[in-house]
């Protein structure tokens, strides 16, 4: 028997997970719109939170489910974490369970309508959700919150995996979340990072991001489900040490995270055989992991951005982009980069231009932040 | 395997005081956070210019982390061997407010970029060059246990070979900065990393 013993690290699998976004409640049906060619992203031009014209994912109005003393953040976490659960036999989730949250900005939009007093403070406050959310579960382990600006889903993800290798929990539900308020897209104006259009990852015509609102979750664990669940390989965490909202010159930061993940994930770069980028369009992100992709020698591997389809939902970025991520394993399928016609970016990168059907086996997902923060995570069969 | 760990340098900022290795090295009689801040910075001739554009909790991990880095020696790192692990109650929200207080006029993306807790791991990061693992959680109060347990994690598992890590709170005229340099050397009057060590006051 190995099963118990204190020396054996054991690998960690997803075992349920589901994506809560404008073009669908559950992976399903998100997956469907994928297969569709379906954007999230809309023109919007009587948007309460701006008065100019804009393009971004969001929920309609109405159509999250609203449970009172919740906040909208607060719902799609639920929404999300309910799903997972209901995918999973009943009491699966014991006392060995632990709630990791991914959120940049959480509850911010309560800014926005409520009175600003100390008590709204508290209100506001990530760990207050998280707690809310831990008591609505029954969860009995105290919540941890990740805010690690565009990074947190991935770093979620890499926390939970390492809590149940560390044999502290069996089991972790790991879930982001991101609203668009006001505060949030008056922020991405004044950089003057939005685009006006459709986002287009990694093109020549690229002009900016487009913002999303989304919820993602995945439950971790050390038990296998089902011979299909993917395993989380590896991660890795690193920082460019150059400027606070523009990415790393050279790439080489996030090009070492990505190498950190191949060798804990015991590969080389010839076994990865899908990239899942972070891909805003930004000029400065693009190139910047454009430049880590080609230091990590993945140049020829087949890549794509599901900003296009998304838009970037922050804090729920890492998480959605990961679940589709192992759907690529689980079903051989690569989505088409949406927006990508030329290449834009000064180093050479195999952009997938349409839908493809291959086999998987590892996978590697990206994402970077303000802050400088990097992450790489090695997904596999 | 789990490696020794040293608490090698400690540095906390609160209540108008400055404690450097549990020697009291500054106390001072601001009236405000942004006065003390600054207080802090001319009182020990810091030149940093870019120290003056950030905001509060990036100024307050910047000034905690430079005196506790004093005597770290650079050299016997790798960039990417040394990070960080912080954590507060209050996220950004000092500044979330400002920046939405700004919003009457031109939002400014110099405030903005400062409304995610993170930064000041990144402006850490930045002076010091360091490119290792740096992670921020959001709990209500400093958890001893799991911090103790997260640069445990990353240091016996040689993802990093130093390590600060601690608590950087302010939220309007509240503020307390703790930090710790966690290290594999041991050096002379480093104390062992345990979760008692950074439970009790600096």
């Amino acid at each position: 028997m190995i099963i118990n013993n204190p020396g054996v690290i054991p690998d960690v699998y997803i075992v349920a997970d589901n994506i809560l976004s404008p073009i669908g409640k559950t992976t399903n049906e998100n997956l469907q719109s994928l297969k569709q060619n379906i954007s999230a992203v809309k023109h919007h031009t009587d948007l309460d939170i701006t008065p100019d014209p804009i393009a971004a994912a969001l929920f309609e109005p109405n159509s999250v489910n609203i449970v009172k003393n919740y906040t909208k953040f607060e719902n799609l976490l639920i929404s999300s974490i309910s799903d997972v659960i209901n995918q999973l036999p009943q009491g699966y989730l014991g006392d060995k369970t632990v709630l990791i949250v991914s959120s940049t900005k959480g509850n911010i939009s309560l800014l926005e309508t409520e009175k600003h007093t100390e008590a709204l403070n508290n209100r506001m406050a990530l760990h207050t959700s998280a707690q809310l959310v831990t008591d609505h579960f029954g969860f009995v382990n105290k919540p941890i919150i990740i805010s690690n600006a565009c990074i947190s889903g991935v770093m979620a993800i890499l926390t939970g995996m390492r809590l149940i290798q560390s044999g502290q929990y069996e089991n972790a539900v790991v879930a982001g979340a991101d609203v668009i308020s006001k505060f949030v897209l008056s922020g991405f104006q004044s950089f003057q990072a939005l685009s006006s259009t459709v986002c287009r990852p990694f093109d020549k015509e690229r002009t900016g991001l487009n913002l999303g609102e989304g919820a993602a979750t995945v439950v971790l664990s050390s038990r296998k489900q089902n011979d299909t669940d993917v395993k989380v390989s590896s991660g890795a965490i690193s920082n460019d040490a150059n400027h606070i909202s523009g990415p790393s010159r050279t790439g080489e930061e996030l090009g070492f995270a990505i190498k950190k993940a191949l060798l804990d994930a015991g590969i080389t770069a010839h076994d990865v055989d899908y990239i899942s980028t972070h891909g805003t369009a930004t000029n400065y992100n693009d190139e910047m992991e454009a430049n880590a992709i080609n230091f990590a020698g993945l140049q020829h591997v087949l890549a794509n951005s599901l900003k296009g389809y998304y838009g970037h939902t922050l804090g729920a970025a890492g998480l959605i982009e990961s679940i589709i991520a192992t759907y690529a394993i689980k079903d051989g399928l690569i989505f088409p980069s949406l927006g990508y016609a030329e290449n834009g970016v000064s180093k050479p990168i195999n952009i997938c231009t349409q839908l493809t059907h291959m086999p998987v086996k590892h996978v590697l997902k990206t994402a970077s932040g303000f802050g400088g923060c990097n992450a790489a995570m090695i997904f596999s069969k | 395997m789990a490696a020794q760990k040293y608490i090698t340098a400690t540095c906390s900022i609160s209540n108008n005081q400055v404690h450097l290795n549990g020697e009291q090295v500054f106390a001072g009689n601001s009236k405000t956070v942004d006065e003390l801040l600054l207080s802090i910075y001319q009182h020990f001739h810091f030149s940093y210019p870019k120290f003056h554009k950030m905001d509060n909790l990036s100024k307050l991990g910047w000034l905690t982390a430079e005196l506790l880095l004093k005597d770290f020696n650079e050299q016997n790192y790798h960039a990417e061997q040394v990070g960080t692990v912080l954590a507060n109650a209050n996220a950004s929200l000092d500044m979330d407010l400002r920046y939405y207080d700004s919003l009457k006029d031109v939002p400014s993306p110099s405030l903005f970029v400062y409304t995610l807790p993170n930064i000041v791991a990144g402006e850490i990061c930045i002076r010091h060059n360091f490119k290792g693992e740096n992670a921020f959680f959001v709990q209500p109060s400093f958890d001893a246990d799991f911090i103790h347990r997260q640069v445990s994690y990353l240091l016996d598992k040689n993802i990093l070979q130093a390590c600060i890590c601690g608590w950087i709170d302010v939220l309007g005229q509240e503020y307390t900065a703790k930090l710790f340099l966690v290290e594999k050397i041991k050096k002379e009057n480093a104390a062992e990393f345990s979760v008692e060590k950074i439970k009790s006051p600096l």
